[in-house]
């Protein structure tokens, strides 16, 4: 994050604008939306100084709930959008919004090399495992027996898990959190942005509509139980074998993060072209 | 040009023979001494180490396609150099010179009725310490082009001034064994001497001077994914992106470099990306968010041989359907097409300049024969054409980043104004950029996105139009040179043809073309396609008057102006 000005007015409802969500009544989302306003006030951010930056589904909406700079682009490609915004607009605070289906199925290899090229932005992908926008189909992070008329009888392919594969791509910060408890959220989303580099924030977001089953979310979720760790090996075999329910900060390293080399403006054109010159 | 007044030479040779070098050496010091040229590598399938071919052609003129016959040949060796057979045409006033030592003369070479001389290169490279075969073709070539031996020692020194002087040394020798070697041998004819230089002259590829007028126009950023034959422009721009404020950044895939590009215009930097056929397929959908939501970017096309891998180190000119109607619904864009290494500067800086100015994303269909080719050419004039994006900055009440105003080019608001905050989108949307499925904000988004490109003056740069004969030969992108090569010899038949090469591809300006093609008898059509592509386009979009025929033919062969002149010469109406 680049630019922190205690003199704004702090108070969530200046980052949310006057265009109505078109989620379903229910939907974890909307949480999620009340935390980025929290965060945001927390941090005291002038709203435009902050891009949001999105895909397609129904959490990609959430840009122009936000009273910040928006964008709201094609399926899969945010990361994509958002690395070339905060690479040549670095004063820019940049949020990347997404979901299972956005982030982890059509847009899998941008994640891979997000986290591995560790610029300093924030990755907040909804999870919900399930497509909701397209009426139910399974996501890479739905269990393998869930029946659709998309996949009869369940896929029978096991869910993949998106914090490891942070991890392995070399995300810098790695947290989970739950739609659910969005003062808690909003304080991870808050050290997440301040977090140099690439932070990986996964939220825990209900689809009550396809997935009621979701609901009982809230009953399972509990606090990480050992400190963060900087140690990616620690951090490894913690998220390997927690039962995917432990909400907190997971990770949280040291590596730089990328800045590409800006020379001086105003240099002379002439002089690019003195190579071509015999 | 007549073919008197230019003079060809391919050079050819097995891997590491090293008739690229010959190749450059050649085209520079015929550039120092004054000589306009051309230079074309041919190459096998090989990353490293295969067959390879130098083709260049000099002049006193502009040059800007390869000729109908070389005048000369010289093989290193004939280690598979039949493949170049039908790139290297010949005739009985062409002179093969090879080594009798290096293998068999390809079959199609001696048919052609060239006058066939042997000349052994390397046992006299052997007697000289250190000495390569290569060197001693050069000095024959030098030699037999008329190159005074001087300006081609003075490079050599130039060249090998790190691999020690006992290379420089032996090159020279071999240089000047060359150059014995061809004592009271002729070409056809002789290359007039050269006229006096009027500027600075420049070698550059088309490649390269793309990415200068990428930066000229005002692009600061790049995202990169490699891929033949549009590399170099990436590579040119990676060290040169930073000297002017700018950088590179390189994608994982081509998905993610016009994204990257997207998201940092959208944050107000001018962005490119540069790719050829396979990546510009990938590159489509985005190019339509580009389109709905109103964010300038500029992709780079360097067209190979297509559909899928097709020939991925040579030209051809069958994305044209791709670019103008590759995208989903309707899409209005820029598509523009550079005529020669020169305008390859000018062309993309006012396609960088046209994408700014219209918010909308540019399309610049260069190719790998005008890409790749190194041209001695003289410095391209500067233009003013640098790209102004229409911004607002100051919001008295709510903002509305699509509005619809009278020139369909709302003034942008960039990330960082206070109270210009809205949000960019690919759906349908309102003014203020909220999304809508009414067919009322739809028809209105879609006539202010086609009437801002519609609208616009283009000036007389839409189009490259020469002469004013009553038979129009109508073409585009790199094969303008020939075409016009052809017209100038048609001329001294008695022909009287217009050339027209519109650089601007979309939109299409049917007042313009109509004003271009009245009173025409007869039409040429002239593509390097299979399907004719070009002539469907124009017959889609324009009225074409009087008789008209396609002379049309895929990559990789190029169109020579011999070919378009006897169609000129056999149209008996």
């Amino acid at each position: 994050m680049s630019v922190i000005n205690l003199q704004q007015s702090c108070k969530p409802a200046d980052y949310k604008s006057a265009v109505k969500p078109i989620w379903c009544p229910g939907c974890g989302d909307y949480h999620v939306l009340m935390s980025f306003t929290r965060a945001f006030a927390q941090l005291g951010l002038p709203p435009e100084q902050i891009a949001v930056i999105s895909g397609i589904g129904c959490s990609s909406r959430i840009p122009a709930y936000t009273n910040c700079y928006g964008f709201h682009g094609v399926h899969g490609r945010s990361l994509a959008v958002g690395a070339g915004l905060k690479v040549t607009r670095p004063d820019l605070t940049v949020i990347v919004a997404s979901g299972d289906g956005d982030g982890y199925s059509i847009g899998g290899n941008h994640f891979l090399h997000a986290c591995r090229r560790n610029i300093d932005m924030t990755y907040v992908v909804m999870d919900n495992r399930v497509y909701g926008m397209t009426k139910g189909q399974p996501s890479p992070t739905t269990e393998p027996d869930f029946d659709t008329a998309l996949s009869p009888g369940g896929t029978g392919v096991s869910p993949f898990h998106p914090l490891v594969i942070a991890l392995a791509s070399g995300a810098n910060f790695i947290a989970r959190c739950f739609s659910g408890e969005p003062n808690e959220t909003a304080d991870i989303l808050a050290e997440a942005i301040k977090h140099p580099g690439f932070s990986f924030v996964e939220i825990l977001s209900p689809c009550v509509t396809f997935r009621p089953d979701e609901k009982e979310w809230k009953n399972l979720i509990h606090p990480a139980p050992v400190a963060t760790t900087n140690d990616p090996a620690r951090a490894a075999r913690r998220i390997m074998t927690d039962d995917g329910f432990n909400i907190g900060i997971l990770y949280r390293g040291d590596r730089r993060p990328y800045s590409p080399e800006f020379g001086t403006q105003g240099v002379d054109l002439a002089e690019l072209e003195r190579e071509f010159e015999q | 040009m007549s073919q008197k007044t230019s003079l060809s030479v391919a050079i050819a040779g097995s891997g590491g023979a090293g008739a690229l070098t010959v190749g450059n050496l050649i085209l520079e010091a015929a550039s120092a001494s004054g000589w306009q040229g051309l230079l074309t590598r041919t190459v096998g399938p090989q990353i490293r180490g295969g067959e390879a071919a130098a083709l260049i052609r000099l002049s006193n003129e502009p040059i800007e396609c390869m000729p109908d016959q070389f005048e000369l040949l010289v093989g290193i060796d004939w280690l598979n150099a039949h493949r170049f057979g039908a790139e290297i045409p010949l005739g009985p006033n062409s002179l093969v010179i090879g080594d009798p030592r290096g293998g068999d003369r390809p079959e199609s070479f001696v048919k052609s009725g060239a006058k066939i001389l042997d000349i052994p290169m390397k046992e006299m490279a052997k007697a000289i310490p250190d000495g390569r075969p290569n060197m001693i073709a050069l000095g024959i070539a030098g030699r037999l082009m008329g190159i005074a031996e001087e300006m081609i020692d003075r490079l050599i020194e130039k060249q090998f001034a790190g691999k020690g002087q006992m290379a420089i040394d032996s090159s020279r020798a071999a240089l000047k064994a060359g150059y014995a070697a061809a004592a009271g041998l002729e070409l056809s004819h002789r290359l007039p001497p050269p006229s006096v230089k009027t500027g600075r002259r420049w070698l550059a590829s088309g490649n390269e001077t793309t990415a200068l007028g990428a930066i000229r126009g005002g692009i600061r950023f790049a995202a990169a994914y490699p891929i033949t034959p549009a590399t170099e422009i990436l590579e040119w721009l990676a060290p040169a992106l930073p000297k002017v404020g700018g950088t590179l950044l390189q994608a994982e895939d081509e998905l993610a470099a016009i994204n990257m590009i997207i998201g940092a215009s959208f944050g107000g930097t001018p962005s490119l990306t540069a790719t050829s056929g396979p990546g510009l397929s990938l590159m489509i959908e985005a190019l339509g968010l580009a389109t709905a939501a109103e964010i300038p970017i500029v992709v780079v096309d360097v067209m190979r041989g297509g559909p899928s891998t097709g020939i991925p180190t040579k030209s051809e000119q069958a994305d044209l359907n791709i670019a103008f109607y590759g995208l989903h619904g309707d899409a209005p864009h820029l598509v523009l097409a550079p005529q020669s290494v020169p305008d390859c500067l000018f062309t993309t800086q006012w396609a960088t300049y046209l994408a700014e100015t219209l918010q909308a994303p540019a399309i610049v269909l260069s190719d790998q024969f005008v890409g790749q080719t190194r041209a001695a050419i003289e410095r391209p004039a500067e233009v003013a054409f640098i790209g102004q994006r229409a911004r607002q900055t100051e919001f008295a009440e709510t903002y509305k980043r699509y509005a619809l105003v009278a020139n369909g080019v709302s003034p942008m608001a960039l990330p960082g104004a206070p109270g210009g905050q809205y949000t960019a989108d690919g759906l349908t949307h309102t003014e203020q950029g909220i999304p809508t499925s009414s067919s009322g904000d739809h028809q209105a988004q879609l006539d202010k996105r086609r009437d801002k490109l519609e609208r616009f003056a283009y000036g007389v740069h839409w189009a490259t139009i020469e002469g004013d004969g009553d038979i129009a030969v109508i073409t585009w992108g790199s094969l303008t040179g020939a075409v016009r090569e052809a017209i100038g010899r048609a001329a001294g038949d008695g022909i009287n043809a217009t050339l027209i090469s519109p650089r601007l591809l979309s939109p299409i300006l049917p007042e313009q073309f109509a004003a271009a093609v009245k009173g025409k008898s007869r039409i040429l059509i002239v593509e390097q396609t299979h399907g004719g592509q070009f002539y469907r386009y124009l017959r889609a979009h324009y009225d074409l008057p009087g008789e008209v025929r396609v002379l049309n033919r895929p990559g990789p062969l190029p169109i020579k102006p011999g070919e378009i002149h006897a169609a000129l010469k056999n149209w008996r109406t």
